[in-house]
């Protein structure tokens, strides 16, 4: 067990608690019968898949993909190679034309694809609710079974 | 039923967590996402990393791939958002005058005046415009530091649904009314669509926004993307504020956009 855990579950921690968010969310999606269960369902799932993205972009020693560009000039690294004058006069420009290496930065494109995610996951929830809303004006409940009920007896207004 | 439904919850989630054993380590510098396969050059995230700010001169990177390298993308993921408020419209708004049932004590209540929401509606009072200033400042930094049009539009667009919450929906909607957020909505989507059309007229591709150069007068093509980018964010801020209070509008007063929570 202790092997088990170490050598499966610690590595992929966060990918294990997605897959168990995303199944408590898929869980209230197929089987909870009231319709506003049902979206909370959803938005775990929504959640899940989010917590799956950024668990991918996580990198080891890296930061957030914003380069720093107002850093002041590294003083100590210019008198060790006594090119003090040169660098005082130009310090700024050599700050810019420093290349960011790949390393330092996390991959910015989970974070781009969630960003745009969430904001559809935002979308759809105020549609969904709405479609729910109009549901109850007509049918008086949000459970599924009275609503599939009514319609096969045809028994609702509007 | 209820079986039936465990029976695919667990079959999916054992499937899931069988393919998570062959995940790479979690942080792990060599995994695709981050380093990409080995022998099949630089990989998307290096190219991103390495070559934004020489092209863009934005420092934030989430910002310049959201606007510039997936710009068609987040122009249709704008377009959805609209088209999402308008969806709400089509369902539950109610557009016949319904009759004047409203007792007046309700109606009074607003920000300034009830008596029982004097702390609620002081606070939002002092609150709101904070919100406000930092929503504008998320949006307009958005490209040097964490923030852009989506983040900023949701802050702008929650601070009017504090204004609703705190007093009445009359209040808000006093502020920001029908009118102005529909047409705030397809303001944005115009201006965004409007910077992808502009480079086209000027002889470039569709949200090419090097060419917009000539119309900017910045020195140089980085500094006209940058600057692009600032419009394109404005552009889905405007959308999001008001898709945001529309969704919001609607939903808490069952579609009549009057008296409602």
């Amino acid at each position: 067990m202790q092997d088990f855990i170490q050598n499966f579950v610690q590595p992929h921690f966060n990918y294990w608690a997605y897959v168990i968010v995303m199944m408590i969310g898929f869980w209230a999606l197929i089987a909870k019968r009231n319709l506003i269960k049902k979206l909370i369902g959803m938005s775990i799932f929504q959640s899940a898949i989010i917590l799956f993205y950024v668990s991918l972009g996580v990198k080891d020693g890296a930061t957030i993909p914003i380069i720093d560009h107002h850093q002041p000039a590294p003083i100590h690294e210019v008198s060790q190679e006594g090119h003090d004058a040169h660098y005082n006069s130009h310090g700024e420009e050599e700050a810019h034309h420093h290349k960011p290496v790949a390393a330092e930065f996390v991959n910015p494109l989970p974070h781009v694809l969630m960003l745009t995610a969430i904001v559809v996951g935002v979308a759809t929830l105020g549609v969904a609710l709405a479609v729910s809303q109009s549901i109850y004006k007509d049918f008086g409940t949000l459970e599924e079974h009275e609503i599939l009920e009514q319609i096969k007896t045809g028994d609702f207004h509007d | 039923m209820k079986w039936l439904a465990l029976l695919a919850v667990c079959a999916t989630g054992s499937l899931l967590i069988y393919g998570v054993s062959d995940f790479p380590d979690w942080g792990s510098a060599n995994s695709p996402a981050n380093g990409g396969v080995e022998g099949a050059g630089a990989s998307i995230s290096e190219v991103f990393i390495e070559e934004t700010e020489t092209l863009t001169k934005v420092p934030n990177i989430v910002t310049a791939v959201l606007a510039d390298y997936r710009g068609y993308d987040t122009m249709f993921e704008t377009v959805v958002i609209f088209a999402a408020g308008m969806a709400i419209f089509a369902i539950i708004r109610v557009m016949r005058d319904t009759e004047q049932t409203q007792d007046k004590t309700q109606l009074d209540s607003s920000v300034d005046g009830d008596h029982q929401r004097i702390i609620v509606g002081t606070t939002c009072r002092i609150l709101i415009p904070v919100i406000q200033l930092f929503a504008l400042y998320v949006v307009a930094h958005g490209h040097h530091s964490p923030g852009g049009g989506f983040q900023g539009g949701v802050i702008l667009g929650a601070s009017f649904i504090l204004i609703g919450l705190a007093g009445n929906l009359e209040t808000a909607m006093q502020r920001f009314s029908e009118k102005q957020f529909v047409s705030m909505a397809c303001i944005g989507i115009f201006i965004y669509a409007g910077f992808g059309l502009l480079g086209q007229f000027l002889g470039g591709d569709f949200l090419e926004y090097g060419v917009l150069q000539k119309v900017l007068l910045t020195d140089g093509e980085p500094m006209a993307r940058s600057h692009s980018m600032l419009g394109v964010e404005i552009g889905v801020a405007l959308t999001v504020t008001a898709i945001m209070f529309a969704i919001y509008a609607n939903l808490a007063s069952k579609g009549e956009l009057k008296n409602g929570l």
